[in-house]
């Protein structure tokens, strides 16, 4: 099946790029499509620890069932608003 | 209520005054605005991005919720995108209440929890160098760990 992914912030830098089209067996999850992103990157781990992840602009966990077509958006921390204290 | 993310100088008195009703005792107002510095580091200026469909579903979910949970009359919530300079404002929450109470307590919870879990993100470039934003940890229930 057939998946668009999207990266925001500095996933998009790590990636080099702000969506990329990812095919995966029938039946995978959010995990699986996580695990197999995080191998196409080398050894770059801090990004990884603080991740959320969006499937058709909702937020989903790892196990959440992937369908052909979904939009899925690997999201870091976020920092909208005005600066930190 | 009026949820809005704009590329453009937020219309921040415009907003003010539409929101303004006669059962209202107390009209709350946090304007966020750039900063020169953070943590002594000088900024030159920030550049927003949102995932811009998703931040404002949850931008209006988050009115609608401080609506029904502080009891207020009316919530305004509006973000802007794209690089701002120092003393321009990112955010604008308005919170129109019978009592001021409320409308604090609401203006508060929309600001720290926008800070959470709205994707929207900044890059922070300072006179020696750029970078994305630490950010605040997810909540529990919204992140995941790719490291198992």
């Amino acid at each position: 099946m057939h998946i668009d992914v999207l990266y925001f912030g500095v996933l998009k830098e790590l990636f080099q790029t702000s969506q990329t089209q990812v095919e995966l067996p029938g039946g995978a999850n959010v995990g699986e499509l996580v695990n197999l992103l995080q191998k196409t990157t080398s050894n770059q781990t801090s990004p990884w620890r603080s991740l959320a992840v969006a499937v058709n602009r909702e937020y989903a966990g790892m196990d959440t069932m992937l369908q052909d077509g979904d939009e899925v958006a690997l999201l870091p921390p976020v920092s909208g608003g005005s600066p930190c204290a | 209520m009026r949820v809005e993310i704009l590329d453009s100088v937020l219309p921040t008195d415009e907003v003010l005054a539409e929101i303004k009703a006669g059962a209202d005792g107390a009209v709350c107002v946090f304007d966020g605005i750039v900063r020169n510095n953070t943590r002594g580091r000088q900024t030159l200026y920030l550049d927003y991005e949102a995932y811009r469909e998703m931040a404002l579903d949850q931008m209006q979910a988050l009115a609608a919720e401080a609506v029904t949970k502080f009891a207020v009359r009316d919530v305004a919530l509006l973000h802007r995108l794209g690089r701002l300079e120092i003393g321009e404002s990112s955010v604008l929450i308005v919170v129109a209440s019978a009592h001021r109470g409320a409308a604090f307590d609401a203006c508060r919870w929309l600001i720290d929890t926008l800070k959470k879990q709205v994707p929207i993100w900044k890059k922070e470039t300072f006179v020696d160098g750029a970078v994305w934003a630490d950010g605040e940890p997810f909540p529990e229930q919204i992140a995941i760990g790719a490291q198992e």
